[in-house]
């Protein structure tokens, strides 16, 4: 079993290598799978394995690109000329100001969702259930209003930026490298970090909350780390994203809480919530649903995409790993007392 | 011998109800103190105050001479007091052992040394307490697929694990299989004098206060009917009308 899964592994990262250079046309749809995939996996920290479904993690997404682009900006200009688009005036980068301003500016995005992550999950993380959902989601889309109005970064025009300064075929697999790094890193964390204490913790918080706390568990510290990890990673995407975009507006772009804000719920609860493998499984599966719906069926995209979301929640609420589990507990090391009458046909048998 | 939980004037109501009416009593250090009343007499409510589930109306509560009314669930088990539930909660979508090392007493534990794994002394711990309440053979069973009682005694291993220094039990033996009451009376008062754990119980089960307690207090309709040894307790003319309805 141990070999069988380093050989897994090993496949998956050789094919996460290759893949740009074996399929060049598809560069582009492999980084955002590679989006899809970090971004399922971050909601899954609180959606699956805390049990606090956040609407709101696109807030993350989306200040991530315009805090990734306001520092790559103020490192060489200033921020409020360059967004205003009357001025005229032409900017222009140099390679190295380019790659300066998008490696500090990722990370510049990751730290500060991180930080926003501790201030909103401060005053968001009393509420349960429902009301934490439609709290983060009020969160997000009030950000994006709020944004779209706001000159010095462009308002509803958002912001265009430096695009990449070499071969863009070059660029697209920067991007991707970017965002497969990212999503490999967030992996191997994740696939760390529930087999500690601090994973069980957040297990408990999500199965019996009041039980954690008459534990003694310091239940929103644990809340509010999980969920800033989570930032830090989501806002990283949004930071990459950006650059990748080169052009991004705030309502359909940056907050897009309707679309992409939505996707990663589906992915999680398409591949199964609480699980490792999950959010992958549903990205992946998600990201090749939607790339082929918009592509053969186009005019009815939203409607096969609705029809699968409808499927997922109404029938298949464990997802895949769920279904697995239910069906293949002994795969996953679970076992149940065996009722009386198994155990007597057992015997008989 | 001190008193660990000092309750003084407390008075809870929801509403029109009044389900504590100027309770006071004491809890000493290192014995087993019982609880008992009829139905709806407010023991529950009490249990909740203590533990900080809600603010009391007027009154003090006390934990190690540390006044505890005004502070949060958490801050009060961190304090070592810890309680179990009438409708017992475990996590059931984990197994015995994994629900065991949860229960890992974080108040000794410093934040950072959360991200690391349980270590050979935990494991080994969490095994000797499942032995101890005799649910050793169903350790990698899903906790959830239990029965009743068993969950009940998981929830007291889970207890046990938190390494408290008072537990506050809530019907440990409700819904429990009358053969096994004998075990599960036998091992309270192990933990109580080898673990040196101070017992604080509501019980049903008169058989078993009387077996268990040093000395019982009597709740009915929210007042404190009666105090004394088991054996007060007993023939005591007022406990025997309440449980009869006559008061």
């Amino acid at each position: 079993m141990k070999g069988r899964k380093l050989i897994l592994y090993t496949a998956a990262l050789l094919f996460t290598l290759v893949a740009p250079f074996i399929m060049p046309d598809f560069k582009t749809q492999l980084a955002t799978l590679w989006l899809m995939i970090i971004v399922a996996l971050t909601w899954d920290m609180t959606g699956g394995q805390m049990g606090y479904n956040s609407l709101g993690n696109i807030f993350f997404y989306g200040t991530g690109m315009y805090v990734a682009a306001v520092i790559c900006i103020a490192l060489t200009h200033d921020v409020g000329a360059y967004t205003n688009a009357f001025s005229g005036q032409i900017y222009t980068f140099t390679n190295a100001e380019y790659f300066t301003g998008v490696m500090v500016g990722i990370l510049g995005a990751g730290i500060f969702c991180s930080v926003c992550a501790l201030v909103i999950g401060y005053l968001t993380f009393g509420l349960r259930g429902p009301y934490f959902a439609i709290g983060t989601l009020g969160v997000a889309i009030a950000a994006g209003e709020l944004v779209s109005n706001w000159d010095w970064v462009g308002g509803g025009q958002g912001i265009s930026l430096p695009v990449y300064p070499y071969d863009l075929e070059q660029g697209k697999v920067f991007f991707y490298a970017l965002f497969a790094g990212t999503g490999v890193l967030l992996f191997i964390f994740l696939r760390w970090l529930y087999t500690t204490r601090f994973g069980a913790a957040i297990n408990a918080i999500r199965d019996d909350e009041e039980k954690a706390e008459a534990m003694g568990i310091h239940t929103l510290r644990y809340k509010l780390t999980t969920w800033s990890i989570a930032a830090f990673f989501v806002g990283v995407a949004g930071g990459i994203s950006a650059f990748q975009l080169i052009h991004f507006e705030p309502l359909e772009t940056a907050y897009q809480t309707i679309n992409l804000g939505i996707f990663m719920v589906v992915c999680v609860l398409l591949g199964g919530k609480g699980t490792l493998w999950g959010p992958v499984i549903g990205a992946i599966i998600f990201h090749l649903f939607k790339e082929v719906t918009w592509n053969y069926l186009l005019g009815w995209q939203w409607v096969a995409l609705g029809a699968l979301i409808v499927i997922t929640v109404v029938y298949f609420r464990d997802g895949i790993m769920g279904w697995l589990m239910s069906v293949k507990p002994e795969w996953f090391g679970i076992r149940v007392e065996k009722k009386a009458e198994d155990a007597m046909q057992e015997a008989g048998t | 011998m001190s008193s660990i939980i000092e309750i003084r004037n407390v008075c809870k109501a929801y509403g029109g109800v009044v389900a504590n009416k100027d309770i006071s009593l004491d809890v000493e250090e290192g014995t087993i103190t019982g609880l008992i009343g009829p139905n709806g007499s407010g023991k529950t409510t009490l249990f909740n105050s203590v533990v900080g589930y809600h603010p009391i109306d007027s009154g003090s509560i006390r934990f190690e001479s540390k006044e505890i009314s005004q502070i949060h669930v958490q801050d009060i088990a961190r304090l070592g007091l810890i309680r179990t539930f009438q409708q017992t909660r475990i996590y059931k979508a984990m197994n015995c052992v994994e629900n065991m090392l949860i229960s890992l007493p974080h108040r000794k534990m410093r934040f950072l040394e959360s991200f690391s794994r349980n270590n050979a002394t935990d494991f080994e711990n969490a095994d000797r307490l499942l032995e101890f309440v005799g649910l050793y053979e169903k350790r990698f069973l899903l906790a959830g697929s239990l029965s009743f009682g068993q969950q009940k005694l998981l929830e007291f291993a889970m207890a046990l694990m938190n390494e408290p220094k008072t537990l506050l039990l809530d019907e440990p033996t409700a819904g429990i299989n009358p053969t096994l009451i004998n075990g599960l009376i036998d091992r309270l008062l192990r933990a109580n004098r080898e673990f040196g754990i101070t017992l604080f119980v509501i019980e049903h089960n008169m058989r078993v206060i009387m077996n268990l307690a040093q000395k019982i207090y009597c709740l009915a309709h929210g007042e404190l009917l009666a105090q004394g040894t088991p054996g007060d307790i007993q023939n005591d003319q007022r406990v025997i009308d309440a449980y009869l309805g006559a008061h």
